[in-house]
């Protein structure tokens, strides 16, 4: 069925609920026994391929950042057959390139009572009780290895003077436990793993497809069995047969079209495969980050970040008064409010993510917000550079300070930065098992791509680790046992099944090119990015919500109906690898606003007004809603909601309290 | 501010090239060169064109895909990558000249667009730690010295753009080859391996059709990341000695 056709049936949903609902639970194969022994004793459980045969089983890896780039090398290291894509040039520039602040790990090479226990504990607490424990534990215990693999391999993170490596404190913690390199430890790490990534290139374990994008998985039998990519340079459209198939292609945050994810990121992997049958869980789950620069104008493309980690030596504040439009340095002391010092005084400035996000709106919203729009609030180093003086200051953040003075073309070692919330990262993503896969059977995903071990929120430096969790360690094991209970079944591209699915690609392509509306497709991005961060953003309210369910179909129509997309099929388009993308998330945006619309609690990063205490914090609703979100994609209807019941037996329910 | 872009237009990788005017026009101060390009493509769209093609992603300044030779300086006047590069260093009325990475070894794929595979085929000759995943020791078992990790870091934030290449009047991708030589080589990781890295890296340099090095010291000039040349001059002692051990 089209798209174009699908419209009317959409529209008539919203009279009609919004979803349905069914009693199956989606089962998470949590291994038995104590938290702390599942992982190894699951490990000992494992089927294991004899290395000559490995060979003969190819894996399609798509996404090379940490988590598919790490998967692609650890299974092309242990002799399978690997085909990696991704949509970049070259795998070194996937997304996790990024990431600024750091990476967590159990080390307690501080002593300051940092273990496994505690990093796990934080984690649970820090998602807002929405993750499932014996992933989160596992996660925790893998920190060990990833610091000790990133160091063989030759990241070089920071040191202190006598050689040792140097740790500093992060967003939702108060113990150290954040390694880094600078303020580019994405870089650093995504950089180890592409050099091992190459390394195997050049062995020809690992065949890298990239300008290619993934744009349909195919299912032979419902089982996941290749996929159906484009060549960006050539237009052509071709299948690729796999004994399994793993998603590593990050995060959906480009939804709201500005976001601090990369201009290229998309969800038309996760999506596509969700339209074959893959669940998608706690799509609403969206991080909204409270430090990033602040949007200047309608042409804006991004939204960068601001390392969090700056928080560590930054005060937030607004002026006490509303409207005061005087110069920060002429503002006195006590007519500043520090409100995270105020509201949080026992984490102040290091709040976690989704509180300090929802602080900084809560003070504009009162008018107090400061620069174009009352839209902003300081972040302010001046007390720590007369603290520590300015080179101290520079030798932590210097690239980072930089970076605001060429975006806003002011001098952050003189006035204040300014900074605003933006979404940042999606918690949400295909529905998983322990073992990583998918509810199809072959189907793994790893990374920002699955709904992952973060709950509600994820905690500053968790992502990495997760990351790089996924595709070193979990992948290269659950994906190899998967392969020998399988068995190797042959299979050709000729099979039917990639016939069909490299045909409905193809003709997608000929409809968006055969349109010849009259707006861009960058119009309706930003059109449908407006309205999800309006109706879906830091605050979601039932009739906002519906508002939102009404009018995406709306945009969706007129999007089939009136886009432009110039050129042809058979060649570099970037217009077109735009489109398809934009089309995924008209899509995608639908799902997200049902799944907020469905949660009427508050928890984490999802914040429903309904929902809250008299303070105006988030209040859960552990009765009603303790547990995972999974949907199934329903052709003729509505999604349908399946949930999979999340059990505390480790770290007690509690409300989440950094008063 | 009012503006005059001279854009090299190429279809296809054996296409002739040429030059295409465009008006950009109430483009604003606090806009990225990219978000300019944008707005530019948004109107050859709507007037039923073709768009310009180029290279992005992060925009951020960090993945290093973009790269646009901007008035013959590769990346622009300012030291920093393309997407980086805010309008108000440009003055109204201003003619400016766009051009893609000109160097043998990268072939242009359309308009501003080239491909520049070759850089990830000098680092699969051998810019990595053979360490296998999952044996690694303890990370705190060898101490490293501050100013080794340091040195090592700041010749590791290389971001692989090819502005080295573009700006060497030889197209030697010198500076991109030993950031990564000279990285590895700091770090007691590195060493094994470090003698038949370089002789391997710079074989692959050659063969991918790079012209060589003669210090002229451009590609510094242009590097977003401020990569030092000193890690050439570090490239050369280690092949140096490579080359007396009898080719590593
Ligand atoms: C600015 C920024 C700063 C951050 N800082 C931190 C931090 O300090 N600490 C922390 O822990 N986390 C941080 N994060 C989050 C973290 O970087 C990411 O969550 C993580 O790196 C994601 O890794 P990944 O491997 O899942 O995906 P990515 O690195 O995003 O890789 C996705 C891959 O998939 C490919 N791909 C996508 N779609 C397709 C398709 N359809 N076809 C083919 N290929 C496709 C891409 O080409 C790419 O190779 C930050 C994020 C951002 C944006
Ligand atoms: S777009 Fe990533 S460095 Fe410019």
């Amino acid at each position: 069925m089209t798209e174009v056709m699908q419209t009317p049936r959409i529209k008539r949903m919203t009279a009609a609920p919004a979803w349905g609902e069914s009693d199956a639970q989606p089962d998470g194969h949590v291994p038995p026994g104590p938290i702390h022994e599942k992982w190894q004793k699951h490990r000992f459980a494992m089927k294991l391929l004899n290395p000559a045969n490995r060979r003969k089983y190819t894996v399609v890896v798509v996404g090379s950042g940490l988590a598919g780039g790490g998967a692609a090398a650890a299974l092309g290291e242990l002799g399978y057959n690997v085909k990696c894509f991704c949509y970049q040039d070259s795998p070194r520039r996937a997304h996790s390139i990024a990431a600024q602040g750091g990476i967590n790990a159990a080390k307690n090479y501080r002593n300051d009572g940092d273990s496994v226990y505690r990093l796990f504990y934080d984690t649970v607490k820090g998602g807002d009780f929405r993750a499932r424990e014996a992933n989160v534990h596992r996660l925790a215990e893998l920190s060990l290895n990833i610091i000790d693999q990133c160091v063989a391999v030759g990241v070089p993170f920071a040191r202190e003077y006598g050689g040792l490596l140097d740790t500093r404190s992060f967003g939702g913690a108060q113990v150290a436990r954040t390694f880094y390199a600078r303020g580019q430890t994405g870089q650093q790490l995504l950089l180890g793993v592409y050099q091992a990534l190459e390394r195997q290139i050049e062995r020809g374990a690992v065949t890298m497809y990239g300008r290619h994008e993934m744009l349909d998985l195919v299912l032979v039998d419902g089982v996941a069995r290749g996929v159906v990519a484009r060549d960006l340079v050539t237009g052509a459209i071709e299948p690729h047969a796999a004994d399994a198939v793993v998603l590593c292609t990050g995060g959906y945050g480009n939804v709201y079209n500005l976001s601090t994810y990369a201009r290229g990121a998309n969800a038309t992997a996760v999506w596509r495969a969700h339209k074959r049958g893959a669940l998608f869980a706690n799509p609403c789950f969206v991080q909204i980050h409270p430090t990033c620069i602040p949007v200047k104008g309608d042409y804006q493309s991004k939204l960068t970040l601001m390392s969090e980690s700056v928080r560590n030596d930054g005060r937030c504040w607004v002026p006490v008064k509303p409207g005061d439009t005087r110069a920060p340095g002429a503002i006195p002391e006590a007519e500043r409010d520090y409100y995270l010092e105020r509201m949080y005084p026992s984490f102040g400035n290091l709040a976690p993510r989704d509180i300090a996000s929802r602080a900084a709106k809560r003070v504009c919203d009162e008018g107090r917000g400061v620069g174009p729009g009352g839209l902003g609030v300081y972040l302010d180093l001046g007390d720590a550079i007369r603290r520590l003086g300015e080179d101290v200051i520079r030798a932590r953040y210097g690239n980072l300070m930089e970076m605001y003075e060429d975006i806003t073309g002011e001098n952050p070692y003189r006035v204040p930065m300014r900074i605003f919330p933006a979404v940042h990262y999606t918690m949400g993503g295909l529905w998983v098992d322990y073992n990583l896969m998918s509810n199809v059977p072959g189907l793994f995903v790893g990374g920002e791509a699955n709904f992952s071990d973060h709950g509600a929120n994820r905690l500053g430096a968790s992502a990495l680790m997760q990351g790089l969790a996924d595709g070193y360690f979990v992948l290269p094991a659950t994906v190899p046992d998967y392969l020998a209970r399988a068995g190797s079944v042959p299979l050709s591209t000729d099979h039917p099944a990639f016939r069909t699915a490299t045909a409905e690609v193809e003709d997608r392509a000929r409809r968006l090119l055969g349109i010849h509306g009259s707006r861009t497709v960058s119009a309706f991005h930003r059109d449908l990015g407006k309205l999800m961060w309006d109706h879906c953003g830091m605050a979601r309210h039932d009739a906002g919500l519906r508002e939102a369910l009404a009018r995406i179909p709306e945009l969706r129509e007129a999007f089939w109906r009136d886009v432009r997309v110039p050129g042809e099929g058979g060649e570099l388009n970037q217009e077109l690898e735009k489109a398809g993308r934009v089309a995924d998330f008209l899509e995608l945006a639908e799902l997200i606003v049902t799944d907020a619309l469905h949660r009427t609690e508050s928890c984490g990063g999802h914040f429903r007004e309904e929902s809250q205490t008299p303070e105006g914090e988030a209040l859960r609703d552990d009765a009603h809603f303790s547990y995972v979100a999974a949907w199934r994609h329903n052709a003729d209807g509505p999604p349908v909601l399946l949930k999979e019941p999340l059990v505390f037996e480790n770290v007690p329910l509690a409300v989440r309290s950094y008063k | 501010m009012n503006l005059t872009l001279k854009v090299w237009r190429q279809e296809g990788p054996q296409a002739p090239g040429r030059f295409e005017t465009y008006a950009a026009r109430d483009i604003e101060a606090d806009m990225s060169f990219l978000e300019m390009l944008d707005i530019v493509n948004e109107g050859i769209i709507l007037a039923g064109g073709d768009p310009i093609a180029f290279d992005h992603d992060c925009r951020e300044g960090i993945c290093g895909m973009c790269g646009l030779v901007i008035d013959g300086l590769a990346h622009g006047p300012r030291q920093c990558t393309t997407c980086q590069l805010y309008m108000r260093n440009f003055r109204d009325g201003d003619t400016i000249t766009v051009e893609p990475w000109r160097v043998r070894a990268f072939p242009v794929v359309k308009d501003l667009v080239v491909d520049r595979g070759a850089l990830d085929r000098i680092i699969a000759a051998g810019g990595y730690v053979s360490a296998g995943t999952g044996s690694a020791p303890d990370a705190n078992g060898t101490l490293i010295p501050k100013p080794d990790a340091d040195a090592a870091f700041d010749a590791a934030v290389c971001i692989g753009c090819g502005a080295c290449a573009a700006a060497c009047p030889n197209g030697s991708a010198m500076l991109f080859t030993a950031a990564k030589v000279s990285h590895l080589s700091h770090l007691p990781q590195g060493q094994p391996e470090r003698y038949a890295r370089v002789v391997r890296m710079v074989e692959r340099m050659d063969e991918e059709g790079f012209g060589g090095c003669t210090n002229h010291g451009e590609c510094a000039g242009v590097c977003p990341a401020k990569i030092d040349m000193g890690v050439i001059a570090r490239l050369n002692r280690d092949l140096l000695v490579a080359t007396l051990k009898g080719g590593g």
